[in-house]
Protein backbone atom coordinates (compact mmCIF):
# COMPACT_ATOMS: atom_id res chain seq x y z
CA UNK A 1 0.00 0.00 0.00
CA UNK A 2 2.74 2.41 1.00
CA UNK A 3 4.69 1.59 -2.11
CA UNK A 4 1.59 2.17 -4.21
CA UNK A 5 1.10 5.53 -2.53
CA UNK A 6 4.63 6.71 -3.20
CA UNK A 7 4.32 5.52 -6.76
CA UNK A 8 1.22 7.68 -7.16
CA UNK A 9 2.98 10.62 -5.58
CA UNK A 10 5.86 10.17 -7.96
CA UNK A 11 3.52 10.09 -10.93
CA UNK A 12 1.78 13.22 -9.67
CA UNK A 13 5.10 14.99 -9.21
CA UNK A 14 6.16 14.18 -12.74
CA UNK A 15 2.84 15.42 -14.07
CA UNK A 16 3.18 18.52 -11.91
CA UNK A 17 6.50 19.39 -13.50
CA UNK A 18 5.16 18.66 -16.96
CA UNK A 19 2.12 20.92 -16.57
CA UNK A 20 4.29 23.69 -15.15
CA UNK A 21 6.85 23.20 -17.91
CA UNK A 22 5.73 26.14 -20.08
CA UNK A 23 6.39 28.50 -17.21
CA UNK A 24 9.70 26.85 -16.31
CA UNK A 25 10.87 27.41 -19.88
CA UNK A 26 9.39 30.90 -19.97
CA UNK A 27 10.98 31.78 -16.65
CA UNK A 28 14.39 30.57 -17.77
CA UNK A 29 14.36 32.02 -21.28
CA UNK A 30 12.41 35.24 -20.76
CA UNK A 31 13.11 36.22 -17.16
CA UNK A 32 16.04 34.64 -15.32
CA UNK A 33 18.29 34.26 -18.37
CA UNK A 34 17.79 37.84 -19.59
CA UNK A 35 18.34 39.29 -16.12
CA UNK A 36 21.68 37.50 -15.88
CA UNK A 37 22.50 38.32 -19.50
CA UNK A 38 21.75 41.99 -19.04
CA UNK A 39 23.93 41.97 -15.92
CA UNK A 40 26.84 40.62 -17.95
CA UNK A 41 26.10 42.93 -20.90
CA UNK A 42 26.10 45.90 -18.54
CA UNK A 43 29.87 45.46 -18.17
CA UNK A 44 30.44 45.66 -21.90
CA UNK A 45 30.45 48.07 -24.75
CA UNK A 46 28.29 46.69 -27.55
CA UNK A 47 26.70 48.20 -30.64
CA UNK A 48 25.20 44.91 -31.92
CA UNK A 49 27.64 44.90 -34.88
CA UNK A 50 31.10 44.38 -33.44
CA UNK A 51 31.50 41.79 -30.71
CA UNK A 52 30.94 43.03 -27.14
CA UNK A 53 33.93 44.54 -25.44
CA UNK A 54 34.52 44.12 -21.69
CA UNK A 55 34.87 47.48 -19.96
CA UNK A 56 34.35 46.54 -16.31
CA UNK A 57 32.42 49.14 -14.35
CA UNK A 58 32.78 51.66 -17.19
CA UNK A 59 29.06 51.90 -17.92
CA UNK A 60 28.15 52.33 -14.28
CA UNK A 61 30.79 55.01 -13.86
CA UNK A 62 29.46 56.76 -16.95
CA UNK A 63 25.93 56.56 -15.53
CA UNK A 64 26.84 58.52 -12.42
CA UNK A 65 28.25 61.28 -14.62
CA UNK A 66 25.35 61.24 -17.10
CA UNK A 67 22.98 64.16 -16.42
CA UNK A 68 20.26 62.52 -18.54
CA UNK A 69 20.33 59.38 -16.38
CA UNK A 70 19.74 61.54 -13.30
CA UNK A 71 17.09 63.51 -15.16
CA UNK A 72 15.30 60.26 -16.06
CA UNK A 73 15.43 59.12 -12.46
CA UNK A 74 14.21 62.51 -11.24
CA UNK A 75 11.33 62.78 -13.71
CA UNK A 76 10.16 59.25 -12.97
CA UNK A 77 10.42 59.74 -9.21
CA UNK A 78 8.46 63.01 -9.28
CA UNK A 79 5.82 61.36 -11.42
CA UNK A 80 5.55 58.38 -9.05
CA UNK A 81 5.50 60.62 -5.97
CA UNK A 82 2.47 62.50 -7.20
CA UNK A 83 0.54 60.19 -9.46
CA UNK A 84 0.56 57.10 -7.20
CA UNK A 85 -0.64 58.67 -3.90
CA UNK A 86 -3.08 60.97 -5.70
CA UNK A 87 -4.44 58.02 -7.65
CA UNK A 88 -4.88 55.96 -4.48
CA UNK A 89 -6.49 58.82 -2.54
CA UNK A 90 -8.79 59.67 -5.45
CA UNK A 91 -9.81 56.08 -6.07
CA UNK A 92 -10.45 55.51 -2.39
CA UNK A 93 -12.47 58.72 -2.02
CA UNK A 94 -14.73 57.78 -4.94
CA UNK A 95 -15.08 54.24 -3.60
CA UNK A 96 -16.15 55.56 -0.18
CA UNK A 97 -18.77 57.80 -1.82
CA UNK A 98 -20.02 54.96 -3.98
CA UNK A 99 -20.29 52.72 -0.94
CA UNK A 100 -23.04 54.94 0.57
CA UNK A 101 -25.86 52.85 -0.86
CA UNK A 102 -26.06 54.93 -4.03
CA UNK A 103 -28.87 54.49 -6.53
CA UNK A 104 -27.62 53.62 -9.99
CA UNK A 105 -24.33 52.36 -8.58
CA UNK A 106 -23.57 50.11 -11.54
CA UNK A 107 -23.98 52.96 -14.02
CA UNK A 108 -21.66 55.25 -12.07
CA UNK A 109 -19.18 52.43 -11.60
CA UNK A 110 -19.10 51.85 -15.36
CA UNK A 111 -18.60 55.54 -16.09
CA UNK A 112 -15.81 55.92 -13.56
CA UNK A 113 -14.13 52.78 -14.73
CA UNK A 114 -14.32 53.55 -18.45
CA UNK A 115 -11.15 55.71 -18.68
CA UNK A 116 -9.15 52.90 -17.07
CA UNK A 117 -10.16 50.53 -19.87
CA UNK A 118 -8.44 52.48 -22.60
CA UNK A 119 -4.72 53.09 -22.71
CA UNK A 120 -1.72 53.49 -24.90
CA UNK A 121 -1.29 55.46 -28.07
CA UNK A 122 -4.93 56.40 -28.71
CA UNK A 123 -5.25 57.87 -25.21
CA UNK A 124 -1.96 59.73 -25.59
CA UNK A 125 -3.16 61.25 -28.86
CA UNK A 126 -6.46 62.23 -27.30
CA UNK A 127 -4.73 63.96 -24.41
CA UNK A 128 -2.25 65.71 -26.70
CA UNK A 129 -5.27 67.27 -28.31
CA UNK A 130 -6.95 68.04 -24.97
CA UNK A 131 -3.74 69.77 -23.84
CA UNK A 132 -3.43 71.83 -27.02
CA UNK A 133 -2.77 75.32 -25.60
CA UNK A 134 -4.76 77.25 -28.21
CA UNK A 135 -7.56 74.96 -29.35
CA UNK A 136 -7.68 72.24 -26.68
CA UNK A 137 -10.70 71.66 -24.50
CA UNK A 138 -8.80 72.10 -21.23
CA UNK A 139 -7.78 75.68 -21.86
CA UNK A 140 -11.22 76.35 -23.29
CA UNK A 141 -12.87 75.19 -20.06
CA UNK A 142 -10.38 77.23 -18.03
CA UNK A 143 -11.16 80.28 -20.15
CA UNK A 144 -14.81 79.90 -19.13
CA UNK A 145 -13.77 80.64 -15.55
CA UNK A 146 -11.44 83.44 -16.69
CA UNK A 147 -8.20 81.49 -16.28
CA UNK A 148 -5.55 81.69 -18.95
CA UNK A 149 -4.31 78.11 -19.13
CA UNK A 150 -0.61 77.29 -19.50
CA UNK A 151 1.05 75.60 -22.48
CA UNK A 152 0.66 72.19 -20.79
CA UNK A 153 2.77 69.55 -22.55
CA UNK A 154 4.48 72.22 -24.62
CA UNK A 155 5.65 74.12 -21.56
CA UNK A 156 8.75 72.90 -19.74
CA UNK A 157 7.24 73.67 -16.33
CA UNK A 158 3.85 72.13 -17.02
CA UNK A 159 4.72 69.08 -19.11
CA UNK A 160 5.25 66.66 -16.21
CA UNK A 161 2.24 67.93 -14.22
CA UNK A 162 0.21 67.46 -17.41
CA UNK A 163 1.14 63.79 -17.55
CA UNK A 164 0.28 63.41 -13.86
CA UNK A 165 -3.14 64.99 -14.47
CA UNK A 166 -3.65 62.63 -17.37
CA UNK A 167 -2.81 59.63 -15.18
CA UNK A 168 -5.54 60.69 -12.74
CA UNK A 169 -8.12 60.20 -15.46
CA UNK A 170 -7.73 56.48 -14.71
CA UNK A 171 -8.46 56.66 -10.95
CA UNK A 172 -11.57 54.55 -11.54
CA UNK A 173 -9.32 51.52 -12.01
CA UNK A 174 -8.37 51.49 -8.35
CA UNK A 175 -11.86 52.54 -7.30
CA UNK A 176 -13.37 49.20 -8.35
CA UNK A 177 -10.90 47.32 -6.17
CA UNK A 178 -11.41 49.57 -3.14
CA UNK A 179 -15.17 49.36 -3.54
CA UNK A 180 -15.02 45.56 -3.48
CA UNK A 181 -12.80 45.58 -0.42
CA UNK A 182 -14.99 48.14 1.37
CA UNK A 183 -17.93 45.85 0.88
CA UNK A 184 -15.94 43.12 2.59
CA UNK A 185 -15.49 45.05 5.84
CA UNK A 186 -17.80 43.47 8.46
CA UNK A 187 -20.62 45.87 9.38
CA UNK A 188 -20.50 44.74 13.04
CA UNK A 189 -17.30 46.73 13.42
CA UNK A 190 -19.06 49.93 12.41
CA UNK A 191 -22.10 49.18 14.54
CA UNK A 192 -19.91 48.65 17.59
CA UNK A 193 -18.04 51.87 16.88
CA UNK A 194 -21.29 53.83 16.54
CA UNK A 195 -22.45 52.54 19.91
CA UNK A 196 -19.12 53.68 21.35
CA UNK A 197 -19.81 57.12 19.90
CA UNK A 198 -17.09 57.21 17.25
CA UNK A 199 -17.56 59.92 14.62
CA UNK A 200 -17.69 58.94 10.95
CA UNK A 201 -14.25 60.46 10.41
CA UNK A 202 -12.87 58.40 13.30
CA UNK A 203 -14.58 55.27 11.96
CA UNK A 204 -12.96 55.81 8.59
CA UNK A 205 -9.44 56.09 9.99
CA UNK A 206 -9.77 53.47 12.72
CA UNK A 207 -11.81 50.82 10.95
CA UNK A 208 -12.00 51.31 7.19
CA UNK A 209 -8.36 52.16 6.54
CA UNK A 210 -6.85 49.36 8.68
CA UNK A 211 -9.30 46.80 7.30
CA UNK A 212 -8.50 47.56 3.67
CA UNK A 213 -4.83 48.43 4.21
CA UNK A 214 -3.57 45.23 2.53
CA UNK A 215 -5.39 46.28 -0.64
CA UNK A 216 -4.01 49.83 -0.47
CA UNK A 217 -0.55 48.38 0.06
CA UNK A 218 -0.84 46.11 -2.98
CA UNK A 219 -2.01 49.07 -5.09
CA UNK A 220 0.88 51.16 -3.80
CA UNK A 221 3.45 48.52 -4.75
CA UNK A 222 2.00 47.91 -8.21
CA UNK A 223 1.44 51.64 -8.77
CA UNK A 224 5.06 52.50 -8.13
CA UNK A 225 6.30 49.66 -10.32
CA UNK A 226 3.89 50.82 -13.02
CA UNK A 227 5.06 54.41 -12.89
CA UNK A 228 8.63 53.27 -13.39
CA UNK A 229 7.47 51.75 -16.68
CA UNK A 230 5.90 54.88 -18.19
CA UNK A 231 6.88 55.03 -21.83
CA UNK A 232 4.09 55.43 -24.37
CA UNK A 233 2.74 58.75 -23.06
CA UNK A 234 6.20 60.28 -22.96
CA UNK A 235 7.16 58.92 -26.38
CA UNK A 236 3.96 60.00 -28.11
CA UNK A 237 2.99 63.21 -26.35
CA UNK A 238 6.23 65.00 -25.58
CA UNK A 239 9.02 62.75 -26.82
CA UNK A 240 10.78 63.47 -23.54
CA UNK A 241 10.64 67.21 -23.98
CA UNK A 242 10.44 70.10 -23.76
CA UNK A 243 14.08 70.30 -22.74
CA UNK A 244 13.96 66.77 -21.22
CA UNK A 245 11.24 67.78 -18.75
CA UNK A 246 9.47 64.47 -19.39
CA UNK A 247 12.47 62.26 -20.07
CA UNK A 248 11.11 59.21 -18.28
CA UNK A 249 13.64 56.58 -17.29
CA UNK A 250 12.37 53.93 -19.70
CA UNK A 251 12.27 56.42 -22.57
CA UNK A 252 15.95 57.14 -22.01
CA UNK A 253 16.62 53.40 -21.79
CA UNK A 254 14.76 52.86 -25.06
CA UNK A 255 16.76 55.57 -26.81
CA UNK A 256 20.07 54.13 -25.68
CA UNK A 257 19.14 50.61 -26.71
CA UNK A 258 17.11 51.00 -29.88
CA UNK A 259 18.00 54.40 -31.31
CA UNK A 260 21.69 54.64 -30.43
CA UNK A 261 22.31 50.88 -30.10
CA UNK A 262 24.37 51.31 -26.94
CA UNK A 263 23.37 47.87 -25.70
CA UNK A 264 25.90 47.69 -22.86
CA UNK A 265 24.99 51.10 -21.50
CA UNK A 266 21.28 50.39 -21.88
CA UNK A 267 21.76 47.10 -19.99
CA UNK A 268 23.38 49.01 -17.15
CA UNK A 269 20.34 51.32 -17.17
CA UNK A 270 18.05 48.27 -17.09
CA UNK A 271 19.93 46.78 -14.16
CA UNK A 272 19.79 50.00 -12.19
CA UNK A 273 16.03 50.09 -12.88
CA UNK A 274 15.77 46.54 -11.59
CA UNK A 275 17.68 47.43 -8.41
CA UNK A 276 15.71 50.63 -7.83
CA UNK A 277 12.41 48.75 -8.06
CA UNK A 278 13.73 45.91 -5.90
CA UNK A 279 14.90 48.31 -3.19
CA UNK A 280 11.71 50.38 -3.29
CA UNK A 281 9.62 47.22 -2.96
CA UNK A 282 11.68 45.84 -0.06
CA UNK A 283 11.56 49.18 1.75
CA UNK A 284 7.80 49.31 1.30
CA UNK A 285 7.41 45.81 2.70
CA UNK A 286 9.47 46.87 5.73
CA UNK A 287 7.37 50.01 6.26
CA UNK A 288 4.22 47.95 5.73
CA UNK A 289 4.78 46.29 9.13
CA UNK A 290 3.85 49.60 10.73
CA UNK A 291 0.65 50.35 8.87
CA UNK A 292 -0.71 47.34 7.02
CA UNK A 293 -3.09 45.27 9.09
CA UNK A 294 -3.49 41.58 8.39
CA UNK A 295 -6.21 39.67 10.15
CA UNK A 296 -4.92 36.73 12.13
CA UNK A 297 -5.21 33.47 10.27
CA UNK A 298 -5.10 34.95 6.80
CA UNK B 1 -29.14 76.87 12.77
CA UNK B 2 -30.78 73.76 14.04
CA UNK B 3 -30.96 70.77 11.75
CA UNK B 4 -32.80 67.58 12.49
CA UNK B 5 -31.01 64.27 11.92
CA UNK B 6 -33.24 63.71 8.91
CA UNK B 7 -32.45 67.04 7.29
CA UNK B 8 -28.77 66.40 7.88
CA UNK B 9 -28.87 63.01 6.13
CA UNK B 10 -30.73 64.53 3.20
CA UNK B 11 -28.11 67.25 2.82
CA UNK B 12 -25.33 64.67 3.02
CA UNK B 13 -27.00 62.58 0.32
CA UNK B 14 -27.42 65.62 -1.93
CA UNK B 15 -23.74 66.45 -1.55
CA UNK B 16 -22.70 62.85 -2.27
CA UNK B 17 -24.83 62.65 -5.40
CA UNK B 18 -23.65 66.04 -6.63
CA UNK B 19 -19.99 65.07 -6.23
CA UNK B 20 -20.50 61.72 -7.95
CA UNK B 21 -22.47 63.16 -10.86
CA UNK B 22 -20.10 66.08 -11.43
CA UNK B 23 -17.12 63.69 -11.23
CA UNK B 24 -18.69 61.31 -13.74
CA UNK B 25 -19.34 64.22 -16.07
CA UNK B 26 -15.75 65.48 -15.82
CA UNK B 27 -14.36 62.02 -16.54
CA UNK B 28 -16.54 61.78 -19.66
CA UNK B 29 -15.37 65.11 -21.12
CA UNK B 30 -12.31 63.61 -22.90
CA UNK B 31 -14.54 61.05 -24.63
CA UNK B 32 -17.04 63.71 -25.72
CA UNK B 33 -14.16 65.85 -26.92
CA UNK B 34 -12.69 63.02 -28.97
CA UNK B 35 -16.05 62.09 -30.49
CA UNK B 36 -16.87 65.71 -31.21
CA UNK B 37 -13.52 66.42 -32.88
CA UNK B 38 -13.70 63.22 -34.91
CA UNK B 39 -16.91 64.50 -36.54
CA UNK B 40 -15.68 67.98 -37.45
CA UNK B 41 -14.38 69.27 -40.73
CA UNK B 42 -10.82 70.53 -40.72
CA UNK B 43 -11.90 74.16 -40.37
CA UNK B 44 -14.17 73.55 -37.39
CA UNK B 45 -11.37 71.79 -35.53
CA UNK B 46 -9.52 75.09 -35.31
CA UNK B 47 -12.39 77.19 -34.00
CA UNK B 48 -12.16 78.92 -30.67
CA UNK B 49 -14.32 78.69 -28.66
CA UNK B 50 -14.89 75.13 -29.88
CA UNK B 51 -18.33 73.75 -30.72
CA UNK B 52 -19.40 70.63 -28.86
CA UNK B 53 -21.84 69.52 -31.52
CA UNK B 54 -20.18 69.84 -34.92
CA UNK B 55 -22.03 71.57 -37.72
CA UNK B 56 -21.97 69.94 -40.21
CA UNK B 57 -21.36 66.46 -38.80
CA UNK B 58 -18.62 64.94 -40.93
CA UNK B 59 -18.85 61.14 -40.91
CA UNK B 60 -16.35 61.01 -43.75
CA UNK B 61 -13.47 61.29 -41.28
CA UNK B 62 -14.07 57.67 -40.35
CA UNK B 63 -13.94 56.70 -43.99
CA UNK B 64 -10.84 58.79 -44.60
CA UNK B 65 -9.14 56.95 -41.73
CA UNK B 66 -9.32 53.82 -43.89
CA UNK B 67 -8.58 55.35 -47.29
CA UNK B 68 -5.78 57.72 -46.33
CA UNK B 69 -3.57 54.79 -45.34
CA UNK B 70 -4.04 51.02 -44.99
CA UNK B 71 -5.64 51.30 -41.58
CA UNK B 72 -7.71 48.18 -42.22
CA UNK B 73 -4.54 46.17 -42.66
CA UNK B 74 -3.09 47.56 -39.43
CA UNK B 75 -6.23 46.65 -37.55
CA UNK B 76 -6.09 43.17 -39.04
CA UNK B 77 -2.48 42.80 -37.88
CA UNK B 78 -3.57 43.75 -34.38
CA UNK B 79 -6.41 41.24 -34.51
CA UNK B 80 -4.02 38.50 -35.59
CA UNK B 81 -1.67 39.22 -32.71
CA UNK B 82 -4.57 39.32 -30.28
CA UNK B 83 -5.95 35.95 -31.42
CA UNK B 84 -2.60 34.18 -31.26
CA UNK B 85 -1.73 35.70 -27.90
CA UNK B 86 -5.08 34.76 -26.36
CA UNK B 87 -4.62 31.19 -27.58
CA UNK B 88 -1.10 31.00 -26.21
CA UNK B 89 -1.93 32.58 -22.88
CA UNK B 90 -5.04 30.47 -22.25
CA UNK B 91 -3.20 27.29 -23.18
CA UNK B 92 -0.02 27.85 -21.19
CA UNK B 93 -1.38 29.68 -18.16
CA UNK B 94 -4.25 27.30 -17.47
CA UNK B 95 -1.86 24.34 -17.56
CA UNK B 96 0.63 25.95 -15.23
CA UNK B 97 -2.09 27.22 -12.89
CA UNK B 98 -3.51 23.69 -12.78
CA UNK B 99 -0.14 22.36 -11.75
CA UNK B 100 0.26 25.01 -9.04
CA UNK B 101 -3.23 24.54 -7.63
CA UNK B 102 -4.02 20.84 -8.00
CA UNK B 103 -0.87 18.75 -8.35
CA UNK B 104 1.66 18.17 -5.60
CA UNK B 105 5.31 18.22 -6.46
CA UNK B 106 8.50 18.99 -4.56
CA UNK B 107 9.43 22.67 -4.61
CA UNK B 108 5.99 23.82 -5.67
CA UNK B 109 5.56 26.45 -2.96
CA UNK B 110 9.04 27.81 -3.55
CA UNK B 111 8.42 28.13 -7.28
CA UNK B 112 5.06 29.76 -6.69
CA UNK B 113 6.73 32.40 -4.56
CA UNK B 114 9.28 32.86 -7.33
CA UNK B 115 6.49 33.22 -9.87
CA UNK B 116 4.76 35.88 -7.77
CA UNK B 117 7.96 37.83 -7.33
CA UNK B 118 8.61 37.85 -11.09
CA UNK B 119 5.30 39.69 -11.45
CA UNK B 120 7.11 42.69 -10.02
CA UNK B 121 9.88 42.74 -12.63
CA UNK B 122 9.11 45.25 -15.37
CA UNK B 123 9.53 43.98 -18.91
CA UNK B 124 12.02 46.74 -19.66
CA UNK B 125 14.58 45.05 -17.41
CA UNK B 126 14.70 41.94 -19.57
CA UNK B 127 13.95 43.66 -22.89
CA UNK B 128 17.49 43.96 -24.25
CA UNK B 129 18.68 40.34 -23.95
CA UNK B 130 15.33 39.13 -25.28
CA UNK B 131 15.74 41.46 -28.26
CA UNK B 132 19.25 40.10 -28.83
CA UNK B 133 17.93 36.54 -28.61
CA UNK B 134 15.14 37.14 -31.14
CA UNK B 135 17.56 38.95 -33.40
CA UNK B 136 19.80 35.88 -33.24
CA UNK B 137 16.79 33.77 -34.30
CA UNK B 138 16.26 36.13 -37.24
CA UNK B 139 12.86 37.13 -35.90
CA UNK B 140 13.19 40.90 -36.26
CA UNK B 141 10.36 42.35 -38.34
CA UNK B 142 8.20 39.25 -37.84
CA UNK B 143 5.29 38.61 -35.49
CA UNK B 144 7.16 35.86 -33.61
CA UNK B 145 8.63 38.12 -30.89
CA UNK B 146 5.13 39.42 -30.23
CA UNK B 147 3.42 36.02 -30.12
CA UNK B 148 5.79 33.21 -29.11
CA UNK B 149 6.35 34.35 -25.50
CA UNK B 150 2.62 34.00 -24.80
CA UNK B 151 2.95 30.22 -25.09
CA UNK B 152 5.30 30.16 -22.11
CA UNK B 153 2.98 31.56 -19.49
CA UNK B 154 2.56 34.95 -17.91
CA UNK B 155 2.96 35.18 -14.11
CA UNK B 156 0.04 37.53 -13.68
CA UNK B 157 -2.46 35.27 -15.48
CA UNK B 158 -1.09 32.11 -13.91
CA UNK B 159 -1.62 33.75 -10.54
CA UNK B 160 -5.15 34.84 -11.47
CA UNK B 161 -6.15 31.39 -12.69
CA UNK B 162 -4.58 29.62 -9.74
CA UNK B 163 -6.54 31.81 -7.33
CA UNK B 164 -9.70 30.93 -9.24
CA UNK B 165 -8.97 27.20 -9.41
CA UNK B 166 -8.48 27.14 -5.63
CA UNK B 167 -12.07 28.33 -5.16
CA UNK B 168 -13.46 25.36 -7.10
CA UNK B 169 -14.39 22.47 -4.79
CA UNK B 170 -12.40 19.31 -5.37
CA UNK B 171 -15.19 16.78 -4.80
CA UNK B 172 -15.98 16.31 -8.48
CA UNK B 173 -12.35 15.81 -9.36
CA UNK B 174 -11.90 13.28 -6.59
CA UNK B 175 -14.94 11.36 -7.77
CA UNK B 176 -13.61 11.44 -11.33
CA UNK B 177 -10.25 10.20 -10.12
CA UNK B 178 -11.89 7.22 -8.44
CA UNK B 179 -13.73 6.54 -11.69
CA UNK B 180 -10.33 6.30 -13.36
CA UNK B 181 -10.09 9.66 -15.09
CA UNK B 182 -6.58 10.67 -16.06
CA UNK B 183 -5.07 13.93 -14.87
CA UNK B 184 -5.52 15.42 -18.30
CA UNK B 185 -9.20 14.48 -18.36
CA UNK B 186 -9.71 16.05 -14.96
CA UNK B 187 -8.01 19.20 -16.20
CA UNK B 188 -9.75 19.47 -19.56
CA UNK B 189 -13.19 17.97 -18.82
CA UNK B 190 -13.84 19.17 -15.29
CA UNK B 191 -11.66 22.07 -14.24
CA UNK B 192 -11.59 24.07 -17.48
CA UNK B 193 -15.34 24.03 -18.13
CA UNK B 194 -15.93 25.19 -14.56
CA UNK B 195 -13.44 28.02 -15.03
CA UNK B 196 -15.02 29.74 -18.01
CA UNK B 197 -15.50 33.07 -16.18
CA UNK B 198 -11.85 33.22 -15.15
CA UNK B 199 -10.66 32.14 -18.60
CA UNK B 200 -12.89 34.88 -20.04
CA UNK B 201 -11.26 37.40 -17.74
CA UNK B 202 -7.79 36.29 -18.84
CA UNK B 203 -8.81 36.50 -22.50
CA UNK B 204 -10.15 40.04 -22.02
CA UNK B 205 -7.05 41.24 -20.19
CA UNK B 206 -4.85 39.70 -22.86
CA UNK B 207 -6.86 41.42 -25.54
CA UNK B 208 -6.45 44.79 -23.85
CA UNK B 209 -2.75 44.29 -23.27
CA UNK B 210 -1.88 43.15 -26.78
CA UNK B 211 -4.22 45.58 -28.53
CA UNK B 212 -2.72 48.56 -26.73
CA UNK B 213 0.90 47.38 -26.70
CA UNK B 214 3.10 49.99 -28.28
CA UNK B 215 6.67 49.31 -27.19
CA UNK B 216 6.70 45.71 -28.43
CA UNK B 217 5.74 46.49 -32.04
CA UNK B 218 7.87 49.64 -31.93
CA UNK B 219 10.97 47.59 -31.18
CA UNK B 220 10.35 44.58 -33.39
CA UNK B 221 8.36 45.76 -36.42
CA UNK B 222 10.00 47.68 -39.25
CA UNK B 223 7.87 47.00 -42.33
CA UNK B 224 4.92 49.25 -42.89
CA UNK B 225 2.75 46.29 -43.88
CA UNK B 226 3.33 44.62 -40.50
CA UNK B 227 2.41 47.61 -38.36
CA UNK B 228 -0.23 47.15 -35.72
CA UNK B 229 -2.99 49.71 -35.32
CA UNK B 230 -1.37 51.32 -32.27
CA UNK B 231 2.05 51.41 -33.88
CA UNK B 232 0.58 53.03 -36.98
CA UNK B 233 -1.19 55.61 -34.83
CA UNK B 234 2.13 56.39 -33.22
CA UNK B 235 3.67 57.04 -36.61
CA UNK B 236 0.68 59.09 -37.65
CA UNK B 237 1.40 61.28 -34.65
CA UNK B 238 4.71 62.48 -36.05
CA UNK B 239 2.99 63.53 -39.25
CA UNK B 240 0.45 65.35 -37.11
CA UNK B 241 2.92 67.78 -35.55
CA UNK B 242 2.07 70.07 -38.43
CA UNK B 243 -1.47 70.09 -37.07
CA UNK B 244 -3.34 68.75 -40.06
CA UNK B 245 -5.76 65.83 -40.07
CA UNK B 246 -6.64 66.26 -36.40
CA UNK B 247 -10.21 65.15 -37.02
CA UNK B 248 -9.09 62.02 -38.89
CA UNK B 249 -6.57 61.29 -36.17
CA UNK B 250 -9.29 61.49 -33.53
CA UNK B 251 -11.50 59.26 -35.67
CA UNK B 252 -8.65 56.73 -35.92
CA UNK B 253 -8.06 56.89 -32.16
CA UNK B 254 -11.75 56.34 -31.66
CA UNK B 255 -11.65 53.26 -33.88
CA UNK B 256 -8.71 51.86 -31.91
CA UNK B 257 -10.39 52.53 -28.56
CA UNK B 258 -13.80 51.25 -29.56
CA UNK B 259 -13.14 47.48 -29.24
CA UNK B 260 -11.82 48.00 -25.70
CA UNK B 261 -14.83 50.09 -24.73
CA UNK B 262 -17.31 47.64 -26.25
CA UNK B 263 -15.59 44.67 -24.71
CA UNK B 264 -15.77 46.34 -21.34
CA UNK B 265 -19.45 47.15 -21.74
CA UNK B 266 -20.43 43.64 -22.70
CA UNK B 267 -18.10 41.72 -20.45
CA UNK B 268 -18.03 44.05 -17.50
CA UNK B 269 -18.75 41.31 -14.99
CA UNK B 270 -15.74 39.21 -15.98
CA UNK B 271 -13.59 42.24 -16.13
CA UNK B 272 -14.37 43.54 -12.68
CA UNK B 273 -14.26 40.05 -11.23
CA UNK B 274 -10.74 39.58 -12.57
CA UNK B 275 -9.59 42.87 -11.15
CA UNK B 276 -11.05 42.01 -7.82
CA UNK B 277 -9.53 38.50 -7.73
CA UNK B 278 -6.03 39.76 -8.38
CA UNK B 279 -6.32 43.09 -6.61
CA UNK B 280 -7.78 41.85 -3.38
CA UNK B 281 -5.89 38.69 -2.76
CA UNK B 282 -2.51 40.04 -3.69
Amino acid sequence: MKEYRSKLAKKEAIEGYLYALPWFIGFTVFTAGPIIASFILSFTNWDLIKSPQWIGFGNYKALTEDPLFWQGLKVTSIYATFSVPLGIAGGLAIAVLMNQRIKGLSIFRTIYYLPAVVSGVAVSLLWSWIFNPDFGVLNYLLSLIRIKGPGWIYDEKWALPSLIIMSLWGVGGGMVIYLASLQGVPTELYEAAIIDGASSWKRFWSITIPMISPVIFFQLIMGIIGSFQVFTQAYIMTNGGPNNATLFYVLYLYRNAFQWFKMGYASALAWVLFLVILILTIVQFKIANYWVYYEVGR
Amino acid sequence: MHLGVRAKTIITRVIIYTVIIVGAFVLMIPFFWMLSTSLKDEGAVWLFPPRWIPKPIVWENYKTAFTMWPFGLYLLNSVKLVVINITGILFSCSMVAFSFSRLRWPGRDFFFLLLISTMMIPGQVTMIPIFVLFRYFGWIDTFYPLTVPSFFGSPFFIFLLRQFFLTIPREMEEAAKIDGCSTFQIFSRILLPLSKPALGTVAIFTFMGVWNDFMGPLIYINSESRRTATLALGFFRSAWYGGTHTAVLMASSMIVMLPCLLLFFFAQRYYIQGIVITGLKG
